[in-house]
């Protein structure tokens, strides 16, 4: 989608996003985007934000004001709760300081990072230190006082007698690099501060330094289950601001491994769910069924993991003579497994006592943290992306869109186990209808996207990702900004694990399905 | 003094792809003097080690899915006797590091390789680890591992496949079956050396001019120009 | 069961071989005697903790549609040798912080509570170690020094994950023990008796297990002990206290070598336990199988009772482990209100039952 910024004056900003909210009813919060627009500019956010009832998005363009040399601009957390960490986050990669936001620290770096590396005058070093980060506990909240200076207030984190845990970095869960400090009352959990950016690597800012080509190789390393996805959200906004006219044969091949790729991820969900419950013998089930769904598509694609298949104007390489009889056996032995799934875990009553009730989040607020996918699916929010702006095939064929209204743990596991059903219903309708055509359509050598800003997302298998491109008209991006499908997710665990168990705090963090090197990219 | 071959079961010595590493290994044991020829109680307890490697749960990013696909019922480490993960990183006897390791990180990594109880290992899976990878260019990434721990195996791939970590850690296991139990892994540091704060391998095998065992193929010309150019720097 | 081994032979035998063919005093024949009694009570209880983490790798693997150790030796047999090859030699380490004293006893206690409660096991008629009158009641006596040994653990290691997790583990043993112990009162009902070789040869006769004997409620009771024993043992759906997927380690997280080597035997041990003194007080010890049929019956006794009561521990194990591969875990408020709601006051029901149907007489003579 093209963006058109709207622009609105600093002082009128705060009132203009409330009636955006209110009145125009947009009440999600896609994403904000921090970028450095250059000399004449400077430094300031875009915001994308969706209206949940008509489906029409919006952006909003603000750029920061400069105050006592430091860039301001005023907050939106008490409008949508989601734009918390995304504050933190522009904060943290240019220095834009958020007036109102109660705790403004750096997310991903560490605290006694210099520099801001998102800027365009900042200079990389390789320096590190080995010493542990000095952590303060109490948070920055910024304003303007009467005669328009910058003021800061401290906002306590702990009290002197809480019982404070770190859960991670290393955790044996397998969800990646992922630190949450938990304050804790016996076994109840009081609050959880999560600390992001163990596993960033930089990547959008390596972005601004490689050629479109270049770019989409880093893209399956992110949440490393949906690599297809997210290779597909890279390639499907460069493409859409090249206008790029694509064969029917290429969408139909799209669609179906994105699908595919949902089978692995959602099958690898349903796994790690059983093995943080103390289940291990689902987990190896699970498993043993993904590595059918890898076996297909490593014939076609050559990767278990990283798969490298889609590039700008279509595919790296035509499917396998055996893609769509493999694909067929698939669908016909995975059925029953699914099946098997449930019988030796999703029904047994003790699953049901640890997932029910567990991790609640209600309607409105899973809109106003933005958790997407298949976790905001439980609670009844129809969010997916598929059916609000469809894109290659899913407008033309049949499938449902999975939600329940229990709004705890055990639906969002029902929604996974539901929507493999869904795919591979996806998949049978497709698989033997492939038109004849080209797999690529030939591209100039050196790609050039035309100026302006588009946003292009995807239905992930953890929820909505999408990737922001503001182009100048060079042959590599001014800023690629992903919209990850964790962060959210992530922002939204304190809400769903107050008052719940030490216990409650694992199986929710299974539930949501949150990978983290998608969220610290 | 005869060369100990360590032997892996189903897969002769002639096989392995880098047996110039293990004997050069040897080799320098015994132009430093130490005495290579072992008794049986070495070999015995060198045996129970080797097949009884318990890792770390520790894995941050890609190459810890195809870790656990490795674990998993269709390649199965456990037959070798490795499906122990431990939680604890003093119960653990390895460290595979698998995915990137980035600033924020380093310092657990360390602290965590510190941790451990001796005698520990360290292989490093995958590019990140090893170099770091497709994120060479990155402000935040470690650029391998080897800058924080010493390495014993590095697994080059990205992800490398199961069968592939499956062959570092046979690579592994022959490397502590050639190793120097009794005064060597066993070594009890004294109090200088404990000042130190390294490893007992660190102290028996030198940090400095250290080679590191890399599995695959080398041609034999380019490690004799690699060795010339190191002894002309010193 | 005239025709069943009796270990009593080679025991008199060996005590007069020291004292009338040898000629040594009383004292010295005794104190060769425990010396030796001891010493096998130690290599059985090392012996079967190998065979029993071999045995729970294999068929955990089986159970996975995996393999399981093979390399090491043949069908990987050696596989437990190498692993406590490898624990005995390595490095043993304090941890500075910690509180000394506790930190180094902890892991001595949940090992003397383990191989104490062990050496109640009748192994064979006449094969007993401790044979006290007061038998069951002072074997859950003894094993509740485990409990300390878990606590104290998590306390002296000066971790926060220790403590959360020793503390969970302490509550839910304690609670467990409750019901461990109505249902051995229970059986005792039913035989009379609380000397363990005693509820044994009660158990000797024709349809003499007292699971058949006192049908109903020695049934529930048998159901009631194994999953209080299961808890008790920190095993299967009650394996809160070292929960791995969340809190690390638990309460051993700072131990290494033969520290955690410790623990990790006490936790085999304290299943095989649970499962002998299931297979002892409800499925008749090292009694076989005796239907009434005499030419039948005879052909039972001649298989030596040591193999019948290992037989039936090991089956137990098995079933055991069966349950800890297929669920999941229990929270630990769900833990607690099982006990402390459904099953003790139905371990109560079940003993009042069983009082009545002694007292009427209507149990299977």
């Amino acid at each position: 989608m093209k963006l058109n910024h709207l622009v609105f004056d600093f002082d009128k900003f705060a009132q203009e996003m409330q009636n955006l909210k209110d009145k125009k009813h947009f009440d999600f919060l896609v994403t904000i985007v921090g970028e450095d627009f250059g000399e004449g500019e400077g430094l300031g956010c875009v915001y994308i934000l969706e209206n949940t009832e008509n489906h029409e998005r919006c952006s909003v363009k603000m750029l920061a004001k400069v105050v006592d040399g430091e860039s301001v601009i005023p907050t939106v957390t008490n409008i949508w709760k989601g734009a918390d960490l995304l504050e933190r986050e522009c904060f943290d990669f240019l220095g834009i300081k958020f007036l109102g936001h109660p705790d403004m620290r750096r997310l991903f770096l560490r605290n006694d990072f210099k520099g801001y590396p998102l800027r365009k005058d900042f200079k990389a070093t390789d320096e590190y230190t080995l010493d542990d980060d000095v952590e303060p506990d109490f948070g920055l909240e910024y304003s303007l006082d009467r005669d328009g200076h910058l003021q800061q207030k401290e906002n306590k984190l702990f009290s002197s007698d809480d019982y404070v845990i770190n859960i991670g970095p290393q955790h044996p869960s397998t969800h990646g690099v992922l630190r949450l400090q938990t304050v804790l009352n016996g076994e109840t959990v009081k609050r959880i501060y999560p600390h992001l950016g163990y596993i960033h690597r930089g990547i959008e800012k390596m972005w601004e330094s490689m050629t479109y080509p270049q770019t989409l190789a880093l893209t399956d390393r992110l949440n490393y289950l949906c690599a297809m996805q997210q290779r597909h959200a890279l390639v499907g906004v460069i493409e859409e601001a090249m206008e790029v006219e694509l064969t029917d044969r290429i969408h139909y091949i799209r669609t179906i491994m994105d699908e595919l790729q949902r089978l692995d991820s959602h099958l690898l969900f349903t796994s790690c769910c059983a093995q943080d419950l103390g289940a291990l013998t689902a987990f190896l089930y699970g498993m043993r069924d993904r590595e059918h769904v890898l076996n297909v598509m490593e014939e076609t694609t050559g990767g278990r993991l990283i798969q490298n298949y889609y590039r700008i104007g279509g595919l790296q390489d035509d499917i396998d003579p055996n893609f769509v009889k493999n694909v067929k056996e698939l669908c016909k032995y995975l059925r029953p497994m699914i099946k098997e799934y449930m019988d030796v875990f999703g029904d047994n009553i003790i699953a049901h006592n640890r997932l029910e009730n567990v991790g609640p989040m209600s309607l409105a607020d899973c809109i106003n943290y933005g958790v997407t996918g298949p976790a905001g699916r439980a609670s009844g929010w129809k969010n997916d992306v598929r059916k609000n702006h469809p894109y290659d095939m899913y407008d033309k064929v049949n499938f449902e869109q999975v939600t329940f209204d229990s709004c705890d743990s055990m639906g969002r596991y029902l929604v996974h186990i539901n929507e493999m059903y869904q795919s591979l219903n996806i998949i049978e309708q497709l698989i033997d209808n492939i038109p004849e055509g080209d797999f690529y359509v030939k591209q100039k050598p050196i790609i050039k996207v035309p100026e302006g800003q588009w946003y292009f997302s995807v239905e992930g298998a953890a929820g909505e990702f999408g990737v922001y491109l503001d182009s100048k008209g060079d042959k590599s991006p001014y800023r690629m900004k992903m919209r990850p499908m964790g962060l959210s997710l992530v922002g939204a665990l304190d809400p769903m694990l107050r008052g719940q168990k030490i216990a409650d705090l694992v199986t929710t963090g299974a539930a949501i399905d949150i990978v983290i090197p998608d969220i610290d990219r | 003094m005869e060369v100990r071959k360590p032997t892996i079961k189903s897969l002769p010595y002639d096989e392995f792809k880098d047996n110039e590493s293990l004997e050069k290994i040897v080799d320098e044991l015994h132009e430093g003097g130490v005495n290579v020829v072992t008794g049986n109680l070495d070999s015995l307890i060198n045996w129970g080690r080797s097949n009884s490697l318990w890792s770390l749960t520790f894995a941050t990013s890609c190459c810890g899915i195809e870790f656990m696909a490795c674990g998993c019922s269709r390649y199965d480490f456990s037959r070798f006797g490795f499906e122990v993960t431990r939680n604890s990183p003093r119960q653990a006897d390895l460290i595979m590091c698998a995915g990137t390791i980035t600033h924020k990180m380093a310092p657990a990594l360390k602290r965590l390789y510190d941790e451990m109880a001796e005698p520990k290992y360290v292989v490093a899976v995958g590019g990140c680890a090893i170099s770091g990878g497709p994120f060479k260019q990155s402000y935040h990434v470690v650029k391998g591992i080897e800058e924080i721990v010493p390495v014993d195996v590095f697994i080059p791939g990205c992800p490398p496949r199961p069968e592939a970590i499956l062959y570092g850690m046979m690579q592994l296991q022959r490397k502590v079956k050639i190793e120097k139990f009794f005064g060597g892994a066993n070594h009890k540091q004294t109090k200088e050396e404990a000042a130190l704060g390294v490893s007992n391998e660190e102290l028996t095998y030198g940090r400095g001019g250290k080679k590191p065992i890399v599995v695959t193929e080398v041609p034999a010309e380019f490690t004799e120009t690699l060795k010339k150019e190191q002894e002309e720097a010193k | 069961m005239e025709h069943i081994f009796d270990f009593s032979q080679v025991t008199t035998w060996f005590h007069e071989l020291l004292t009338q063919t040898l000629g040594l005093g009383d004292f010295l024949a005794i104190l060769i005697e425990c010396v030796l009694v001891g010493s096998a009570i130690l290599g059985a209880y090392s012996v079967i903790a190998m065979i029993l983490i071999f045995m729970e790798r294999k068929v955990c693997a089986y159970f996975q549609c995996r393999i399981g150790p093979v390399r090491v030796g043949p069908w990987g047999l050696m596989q437990v040798l190498a692993d406590v090859l490898k624990m005995l030699i390595k490095e043993i380490f304090f941890v500075d912080k910690a509180d000394k004293l506790l930190y180094i006893v902890a892991p001595f206690l949940v090992i003397i509570g383990s191989v104490g409660a062990f050496s109640f096991l009748p192994w064979n008629r006449g094969a007993h170690i401790l044979d006290f009158n007061v038998g069951v009641f002072l074997l859950t006596a003894i094993s509740s020094i485990g409990v300390v040994g878990i606590f104290l653990a998590g306390w002296g290691s000066n971790n926060k994950y220790s403590v959360v997790s020793a503390m969970r583990a302490a509550v839910q043993m304690i609670s467990y023990e409750m019901s461990l112990c109505l249902c051995l009162i229970t059986a005792v009902i039913l035989t009379g008796t609380m000397q363990v070789s005693g509820i044994v040869e009660s158990q000797a006769g024709p349809w003499g297990w007292l699971i058949v004997q006192g049908h109903v409620p020695a049934l529930i009771a048998f159901v009631i002990f194994l999953i209080a024993g299961n808890a008790e043992a920190n095993r299967g759906p009650f394996d809160m206290a070292e929960a791995e997927s969340e809190l690390t380690a638990g309460h051993h997280t700072e131990y290494s070598g033969m520290g955690f080597g410790f623990f990790y035997l006490a936790e085999f041990l304290n299943l095989f336990i649970i499962a002998g003194i299931a297979a002892t007080v409800f499925l008749g010890g090292w009694a076989p199988i005796q239907i009434g049929v005499e030419a039948f019956d005879e052909v039972m006794q001649y298989i030596p009772g040591i193999v019948w009561f290992m037989g039936k521990a090991f089956l137990l194990v098995w079933l055991l482990m069966w349950i800890k591969w297929t669920f999941p875990r229990l929270r630990i408020d769900q833990i607690l209100k099982l006990e402390w709601k459904y099953l003790m006051p139905l371990a109560l029901i079940n003993l009042v039952l069983m009082t009545v149907i002694v007292a009427f007489g209507l149990y299977i003579k």
